[in-house]
């Protein structure tokens, strides 16, 4: 009885747009949700690190080089940014890490691809970060108030992300044979995968009306989707270089790009373990993980011996 | 499964220039306060966004009810966050 | 005196550029994931401290950039010091030997500041900040793993053990570094001997870590063109590129 009244009113809350905050009384499927949805970002967030970082050591210029270690680094600090919005749930980061490592946790399948060339680096910051940037500012209205606060923060730094993406497109676009070859195959091997990373279509998404209800969401997938390619194409164009796409056509009616169906065979095959670098990324974190426990305790160890000493002082 | 294995969980508030308020701009976790202090300065200032940075432990800060504010949900609770508690992912919650 | 003020800003700016790229390899294998961002600043910082110098010493070579310099020059040509060169083996090496670089850079810079060449003053006004920092952080995980559990020290003391014999090569006086301080360019290597000894000492004694005895091992530095096994392969990886793709900008 009182669950229902409850109810009434966190609607009423969400539906004037007033943000919940850590310790408003919540759904238990609400706060089920979240904790998902934000640890998953961060989990996205730090594995994302791992396919740029296979081309830090490799950056063919030193601006370059700078530029993608500070990306790699705000990447982390986004990571840090969500497990501390998903903490507020009242689950602790150990515990997202364990599940991660458990394989009960999933992260964006995007970065199970491997990155084969420098182009990649082009590529994943042009596309994957320009879809993520297109979900993110519209997740910076969702309900939940520390997760808004995160992606205001996250928008903020993830623009750099894109053109630094691009920038390096440009360069191989108007380069030698080999490197717009090189800019090509990468935009061939990503523009996909990049496309499916707004997830399935509104009709075979069963929780997203809810989502959207609770204004976790604030658009549907297939919205995200279109506004991520009619943006994309058009920049594309600007390179001089074609998508893997012979159906891509601008729609004078609809006014936005249609598009070839999506594989979504491959998607699923990636989203349950089977893409080129799941094993390999998952393993990576897990050994960082591992390699560091000793260190982890020994920070531990010295902490509490510190508090000891004060203590008796 | 170590309770403290990532630290303690601090909250972190920034001063954007002398004479403005401190802020809160989020948290970070660390093993003791020199830690805390440095990592605060790595993760929100790397783009000049501070003064001056103030850690506190999350533990230790004591918050007002939420506005719902009823006894029957949470007497005595006066930690800024829900208590750390561990939860299953129910079955069927599919990614979104 | 132009030589070896080319070779100096070599030395300085190659000693940080590798430095920088063993941190690079370290990306997201950190043990805490704030850890791994606080190391990635430090690796970005002594990038830029890089730049500033290869920027220099090309200015003065004339006809060449930093970019040619990093990326198509031989091994030989190098002049970063061994220390910098020696791998990630576990984070006790990275934080050991960042430390004893950083102790060095510290009294370094200091003096640098007062260079009579502005240009390497200006750099090095800005660098000392960034120094002053790495210093105070990697002193505090000194402490940490020193202090902190039996397997922290072990590690710890392993890693000090293994690397001292690199530390030698920091304080070696060649013709460069007597040109440098006859100038007031720079110090003389061998001038921050004391000031750095103590210093570590001090730190790793109330660590819980034994001193080794020091060492001479090599007769050849790094800071003579000489290097240790390990730079072929720094630098094969990080030439690649732009050596596969010669007529290719970046």
């Amino acid at each position: 009885m009182e669950d229902e009244i409850k109810l009434k009113e966190f609607q009423q809350k969400i539906d004037a747009n007033i943000k919940i905050e850590p310790k408003d009384w919540m759904p238990e499927k609400y706060r089920q949700t979240l904790i998902r949805q934000i640890s998953q970002h961060a989990h996205s967030e730090i594995i994302g690190m791992q396919p740029e970082g296979n081309w830090l050591t490799r950056a063919p210029s030193l601006r370059s080089k700078k530029i993608l270690m500070a990306k790699i680094q705000d990447e982390a600090g986004h990571g840090l940014y969500l497990y501390c919005a998903a903490e507020t749930l009242g689950v602790k980061r150990e515990q997202f890490l364990q599940w991660l490592h458990e394989g009960k946790a999933k992260y964006s399948s995007v970065f199970n691809y491997p990155t084969l060339t420098w182009a990649d680096m082009g590529a994943v910051g042009w596309l994957v970060d320009g879809a993520a940037i297109v979900n993110q500012v519209s997740l910076q209205g969702t309900s939940y108030g520390p997760y808004a606060r995160a992606m205001v923060k996250i928008c903020m730094e993830e623009s750099f992300h894109q053109r630094q993406g691009f920038e390096i497109m440009v360069e191989l676009a108007k380069g030698t044979k080999e490197q717009k070859q090189m800019a090509q195959d990468a935009l061939n091997r990503w523009w996909w995968p990049s496309v499916m990373m707004f997830g399935p279509h509104d009709s075979e998404s069963a929780h997203s009306n809810q989502s959207l209800k609770w204004k976790i969401k604030r658009a549907s997938n297939d919205e995200l989707r279109q506004s991520y390619i009619d943006k994309t194409i058009e920049q594309g164009h600007h390179l001089g270089l074609t998508f893997p796409d012979p159906n891509l056509k601008f729609n004078e009616t609809t006014k936005h790009y249609d598009y070839s169906p999506i594989d979504w065979d491959e998607f699923w095959n990636v989203v349950k373990g089977n893409g080129a670098g799941n094993k390999l990324r998952l393993k990576h974190h897990i050994k960082a993980h591992e390699d560091g426990k000793w260190v982890r305790e020994a920070a531990k160890s010295y902490a509490q011996k510190q508090n000891l000493i004060r203590k008796s002082a | 499964m170590d309770n403290d294995d990532q630290g303690i969980l601090w909250e972190v508030f920034i001063q954007v220039k002398a004479g403005r308020p401190y802020k809160h701009i989020g948290s970070l976790h660390a093993y003791d306060k020199v830690m805390a202090m440095q990592s605060a300065r790595d993760l929100y200032t790397r783009r000049s966004e501070g003064n001056g940075i103030w850690i506190v432990k999350a533990d230790d800060i004591v918050s007002s009810e939420s506005r719902d504010g009823e006894a029957f949900f949470d007497p005595s609770n006066d930690k800024v966050y829900r208590h750390p508690t561990f939860y299953k992912i129910p079955d069927g919650v599919k990614h979104i | 005196m132009r030589n070896e003020l080319i070779d100096y800003c070599l030395r300085i700016g190659d000693s940080s550029l590798i430095l920088s790229h063993r941190i690079a390899e370290y990306c997201s294998k950190a043990p805490l994931l704030e850890e791994d961002l606080a190391i990635t600043n430090v690796g970005l910082d002594l990038l830029g401290q890089a730049e500033n110098f290869l920027t220099y010493a090309a200015e003065i070579k004339g006809n060449t950039n930093a970019d040619n310099l990093t990326f198509k020059r031989r091994e030989q040509d190098f002049r970063c010091l061994h220390l910098v060169q020696t791998p990630n083996t576990d984070f006790a090496f990275i934080l050991a030997r960042q430390f004893l670089i950083d102790v060095y850079h510290k009294l370094l810079f200091s003096k640098l500041v007062k260079s009579e060449d502005l240009t390497i003053s200006g750099i090095s006004k800005k660098a000392i900040k960034e120094i002053n920092y790495h210093f105070q952080r990697s002193s505090d995980w000194i402490k940490r793993l020193g202090l902190g559990t039996e397997e922290s020290n072990k590690r710890l003391q392993n890693a000090i053990n293994v690397l001292w014999m690199y530390t030698d090569e920091l304080f070696i006086d060649n013709e460069t570094d007597l040109i440098m301080s006859k100038n007031n360019i720079g110090p003389l290597s061998s001038s921050l001997k004391i000031e750095w000894t103590k210093i570590v000492n001090s730190a790793l004694n109330s660590s819980e870590i034994t001193t080794p005895e020091s060492d001479v091992y090599s007769l050849r530095y790094g800071k003579d063109g000489f290097h240790t096994e390990y730079l072929g392969y720094i630098l094969a990886e990080m030439q690649h590129l732009p050596l596969l793709y010669p007529d290719a900008k970046w």
